[in-house]
């Protein structure tokens, strides 16, 4: 059996696990068109700002493409796939044949024309290693940085930037930053912390025209006519599904790869996992691509045991973030934002004086979302509760406490957690 | 594998094992040095819980799970479960970023804020046995093979 994958981060890497679990004969190789071998990918952050060395961005034990006995591409981009010959065609004009291929490409930084972007020379997106080493090493000709966009890769741009020193504004088109994760508190506690740190935050704004002589930059022009003098813009606006490559290949490409609940395509045979995928989310059957580090790992898992002949059955994409911004905690899980309240039961706590907020989503009884600002401590007991479904009338009480935890649940689910198996009481 | 269980109804909430377990993970690996003489004090990677007054208690601790959560969410790849199946923190490699926390249902990650590091249990590997388990004086822990997800 010749297994194909394409692309080498974390869904990859579930995916050769998982496939390695099944069958120990079969080739196995990944193609990646970045450099390096799997890495950390949320880690550049911290390489940017110095709080890492290089040494420490490499995700995988060092034995680990031998252990699992992989034939690695780097600097391979694939350009192709032709699913009736069942092969993959690179940039250099080579073929590797496949019987069974995954799909795990992650997502392309999205880049919207902006008027005076065209030629500029310090113009950056901010996902790779590679991207955070080009602006590490410009960095000493940073005075004042753009962040076009206030989500995660945005917040962590301006992070790494401002770590080195660096005068880092935001601009986010939404009414707070990490819109995506957050709800009004909890966006507005963190952005109110990155104030008061040094970092600007413009929100309800965005940036319409970049200015500056040749390949200079001078500033940007936001849509409400104000000027912002900058030498340098980081454009964070989103990731997109990176499936162009796609194209006249017959395999369903809707926003991502479309994908079952084996993680398998409209193509027999061809898989997809993580950013590049679109998968059905955990509460309703609409499938949408979820950029999210645990279920791309997650996912991986799914497509690599079936293209071992084996099968496991995806529970659908719960959306979760645990980010830190000057030493504020914050862990935020499915539903926080919804569209309808009166749907749901929101439970709220707040103490702004100590950036200290927990919000509680529940529907039907059952947890659907977590909000935990300041003290995120045992926060994944919330993602046991969301994932299992436990109807949490007998302990709701408890949920806003800060010391809840597996005491609060009912004696048979405590059981059921840690005693030994067959002898719970 | 072996794993470490808990029988509640034969816990008396006397937090020996957390006592234990920072004992075990500390320098000196004794109680009173590593308490009063250690700068930083390790934590305790079980976590001992009381209800109702303290008349039901438990230990909670990692579940050593054979499709960790933790681990699949670990940016930096910083968790790896080894060829035995326990699942341990390199805290070198560990940037302190909570996604494990985040992940793990049975809350048996613990946040060392003052170094920012993860921390969970390793099983004390320079012992035989748990050091917990051992120092349970009830036998409310249980170190033996089992099945988990």
């Amino acid at each position: 059996m010749n297994y194909v994958i394409i692309g080498n981060s974390v869904a990859a890497v579930g995916a050769v696990r998982a496939i390695r679990d099944v069958d120990q004969d079969g080739n196995i190789t990944v193609i990646s068109r970045e450099r390096h071998v799997a890495y950390g990918r949320p880690l550049i952050s911290y390489l940017l700002g110095g709080l890492i060395s290089e040494k420490r961005m490499a995700y995988l034990p060092e034995d680990f493409y031998d252990k699992h006995r992989i034939n690695l591409l780097l600097n391979s981009e694939v350009v192709g796939v032709d699913s009736k010959k069942r092969q993959v065609k690179l940039a250099a004009g080579d073929t590797v044949a496949y019987d069974r291929l995954l799909i795990a490409t992650g997502g392309d930084p999205f880049v919207p024309p902006i008027e005076g972007l065209a030629g500029k020379e310090k113009i950056f997106t901010f996902t790779t290693w590679d991207d955070a080493a080009k602006l590490k090493a410009i960095a000493h000709d940073i005075e004042h940085a753009v962040v076009i966009g206030g989500g995660l890769i945005g917040l962590k741009a301006a992070e790494g930037l401002h770590l080195l020193g660096k005068k880092v504004t935001i601009v986010e088109l939404a009414d707070r930053i990490l819109s995506a994760a957050f709800d009004r508190p909890a966006g507005r506690i963190v952005a109110k912390k990155m104030k008061l740190n040094g970092i600007d935050v413009i929100t309800e704004e965005t940036v319409v025209k970049i200015e500056g002589d040749g390949s200079a930059i001078s500033g940007v022009v936001l849509k409400s006519g104000d000027y912002l003098p900058c030498d340098t813009v980081i454009v964070a606006i989103g990731v997109r599904p990176a499936a162009s490559f796609l194209k006249g290949s017959g395999i369903d490409v809707n926003r991502g790869v479309v994908v079952d609940g084996c993680m398998e395509t409209s193509v027999k045979g061809v898989f997809a996992a993580g950013d590049v995928a679109e998968a059905r989310d955990f509460f309703s059957d609409t499938k949408n691509p979820l950029p999210i580090w645990p279920d791309a790992y997650i996912q991986g898992d799914i497509a690599g045991t079936a293209m071992a002949g084996k099968q496991k059955e995806y529970a659908g994409g719960l959306s979760m973030n645990s980010i830190e911004f000057f030493k504020v905690s914050t862990i935020s899980m499915g539903v926080t934002n919804p569209q309808n309240p009166a749907e749901f039961e929101i439970l709220t706590y707040q103490d702004l004086e100590s950036y200290s907020y927990r919000k509680i989503v529940v529907k039907d009884n059952r947890l659907v979302g977590a909000v935990l600002v300041g003290n995120v401590e045992r926060a994944g007991i919330f993602a046991g509760l969301i994932r299992e479904q436990i109807d949490v009338t007998p302990f709701k009480e408890h949920l806003l406490a800060p010391g809840f935890g597996i005491i609060h649940l009912p004696k048979e689910l405590r059981s059921a957690l840690f005693a030994p198996f067959g002898k719970a009481a | 594998m072996k794993r470490i269980y808990t029988l509640e109804d034969a816990c008396i909430g006397c937090h020996l094992c957390e006592v234990a377990c920072i004992t075990e993970h500390s320098l000196s690996k004794d109680p009173v040095k590593a308490f009063l003489h250690e700068q930083v004090r390790p934590i305790s990677r079980c976590t001992v819980e009381e209800a109702e007054g303290g008349i039901i208690s438990l230990s909670t601790t990692c579940r050593h799970c054979d499709e960790p959560d933790c681990l699949r969410a670990c940016i930096s790849g910083a968790i790896q479960k080894n060829d035995q199946g326990v699942v341990r923190i390199d805290t070198e490699q560990c940037v302190g970023c909570w996604s494990c926390v985040m992940a793990c249902p049975y809350g048996a990650v613990q946040r060392n804020t003052a170094k920012k590091k993860a921390n969970k249990c390793d099983l004390c590997p320079d012992r035989k046995g748990p050091a917990c388990v051992d120092a349970c004086p009830n036998r409310a822990l249980v170190f033996k093979e089992g099945i988990q997800k």
